[in-house]
């Protein structure tokens, strides 16, 4: 055996526990959703061609939760971003506090997703904190979890919980960057803004891509929230992809579960690819 | 000038006091509403989820109490159980997901292994998948293999879910390879190499994936739910997530316990964890 083979031959073994276990309980289970996407269920599984994905695409239930979820991303995700932007450029100095500020924002990610929950209803109840306040300044009480409204309510717990984490990111971005480069485009007279949108926005690149990808990932985890917020049947503006897979598991419609789980699937995938494929054009990826 | 600067530093940390006080506000309430009796949270509360009912916001205990503390913690013992059952489970996770995760991130960043970037992709891919994705062929392999109905339900796919490899894999593929080279020059095994200078190297990112992963599986909700029929043996996040109203005051203190771990991770860690993260985006 060669030194490489060998080599290669050891870090599989590394590997072996971890590729073991993430093809049983990962990779084979999503084989298997894949292959029921192109089955139906009567007496025994039987080959159904695309009727489940016909089926789906004219269920309004789907479509609603897919319309929630997508607009979710859409939203939630350039807000987050643009959001711990701000705060990391302002955090990024070093000043009087600036350390009990990083610390403060980090805790959402360590308090129980339940208790942060169970102070949302109580603040956001039909008989709640804000229509307590709103009801002092004469103003119409509003149904916030009831109504269209929940979808911001869950926005909000959305950002609240997660900009600590795309901050660290960020800041960590921001550290990168030699301050030399800040000093030289002072030297030639460029204005503060100039600096941030020529040197700084594009430096920080590397970051936005990972801070992209983590805060895709979190929006998808905020079903969690979303479920303790409305149960298994939520206000209409918060019914997401995962609400319908969810309830299609209760009632055993597995069929339609995995092909809508196929769905989200193929669109993640083309995504990740994308953004691959954008990197590695980019010239700074060696994945 | 000078006034214009003092204004903007006055504005900046007004708006961080302001989003502080946002972010801190849950965790306050509810370690102040633990300290009420149970008459007064009905009292207060009784109109949360009644027609034209009031709720005050009420932070300040009326009366000081360890009421809902003494029914938790010794006369109904079965809100502790569900403490220790919720430790004993995210403890096993964490500590296998930490020896799988250093070991294939060492070998994913290290060695020249076959199909390397088809592995990353799709563990990449994989992790961004939601939860239920994955949902009903999970509980047909769970089924399959005898394991419904066990913790080993809940531990073992947990243990080998990709987060973790990802993360090990960022960071050691920032080790420079020249210290790993030394070392085997020096005689080095693989094992040695491991265990003296593979982890001491990433202990910011152990620290940060124990933390991350810790608080994931900490607050699990679905897959006890799914893969477990007995609800006895549910952890304490399942019986957080359920907000009752008819015992709201012991919500609070349950709320309370299950923020002490996670706090104390984080208030032993924060620096670490604050590099893990950091290092987790670097390619």
């Amino acid at each position: 055996m060669t030194g490489r083979k060998r080599e290669a031959m050891s870090g599989l073994m590394f590997a072996a526990p971890f590729l073991f276990g993430f093809a049983a309980f990962f990779v084979v289970p999503f084989l298997i959703s894949v292959v029921f996407t192109f089955t139906k269920n009567a007496n025994g599984l039987k080959f159904a061609g695309l009727d489940n994905y016909i089926d789906l695409f004219g269920s309004s239930a789907f479509q609603t939760a897919a319309y929630n979820t997508f607009r979710f991303i859409l939203i939630g995700v350039p807000l987050i971003m643009v959001l711990s932007t701000l705060l990391a450029l302002l955090l990024h100095k070093r000043f009087l506090g600036s350390s009990f500020y990083r610390s403060v924002f980090l805790y959402p990610l360590v308090v129980p997703v339940a208790a942060t929950v169970m102070v949302f209803q109580l603040v956001f109840a039909e008989s709640g904190v804000i229509n307590t306040i709103y009801a002092w300044f004469g103003l119409p009480i509003e149904n916030w979890l009831a109504s269209d409204r929940a979808f911001y309510v869950l926005m909000i717990l959305y950002l609240w919980k997660n900009c600590g984490y795309n901050i660290v990111l960020i800041m960590a971005g921001l550290n990168s960057i030699p301050y030399a480069f800040h000093e030289a485009a002072q030297v030639e007279g460029a204005s503060r803004w100039q600096i941030l949108r020529h040197i700084t926005i594009p430096l920080l690149a590397p970051s936005f891509f990972f801070v992209f990808v983590v805060s895709i990932i979190n929006s998808f985890k905020c079903f969690r929230e979303a479920f303790l917020l409305g149960g298994f049947i939520p206000h209409k503006s918060i019914y997401m992809l995962q609400h319908f897979m969810n309830n299609n598991f209760t009632n055993l419609n597995y069929q339609r579960l995995s092909t809508a789980a196929f769905l989200v699937f193929i669109v993640i995938f083309a995504l990740v690819f994308v953004l691959f494929w954008m990197r590695r054009k980019a010239g700074d990826i060696q994945l | 000038m000078k006034k214009k600067r003092r204004f903007a530093l006055y504005g900046k940390h007004g708006m961080l006091l302001i989003f502080s006080v946002v972010i801190l506000l849950p965790l306050v309430y509810t370690v102040c509403n633990s300290f009420m009796a149970t008459s007064e949270i009905n009292h207060y509360y009784a109109g949360i989820n009644a027609q034209g009912g009031t709720t005050a916001f009420h932070l300040i205990p009326d009366q000081f109490s360890l009421d809902s503390y003494y029914q938790v913690f010794i006369s109904r013992p079965d809100y502790l159980m569900k403490f220790w059952v919720s430790l004993f489970l995210t403890s096993a996770i964490v500590v296998g997901q930490l020896v799988i995760s250093v070991l294939a991130g060492y070998a994913l960043a290290k060695f020249a292994i076959p199909f390397r970037n088809f592995f990353m992709f799709a563990i990449i891919a994989l992790m961004m998948m939601p939860y239920q994705v994955t949902l009903v062929s999970n509980y047909i392999v769970l089924e399959k293999i005898g394991l419904l109905n066990t913790y080993w339900a809940l531990v073992l796919p947990g243990i080998f879910s990709p987060f973790g490899v990802f993360l090990m894999r960022q960071i050691l593929s920032t080790m420079p390879d020249s210290i790993l080279e030394a070392a085997k020059l020096d005689g080095a095994n693989q094992i040695q190499l491991i265990l003296k200078i593979v982890v001491p190297s990433c202990k910011s990112g152990i620290v940060s994936l124990v933390i991350l992963s810790f608080v994931d599986y900490w607050n699990m909700v679905e897959q006890p739910l799914i893969y477990l029929d007995d609800p006895s043996s549910y952890p304490l996040s399942v019986f957080l997530a359920h907000f009752n109203s008819s015992n709201l005051g012991l919500s609070f203190t349950c709320g309370v316990l299950a923020m002490i771990p996670v706090l104390l991770l984080f208030w032993l860690f924060e620096n670490d964890l604050t590099k893990g993260i950091a290092f987790s985006s670097l390619k």
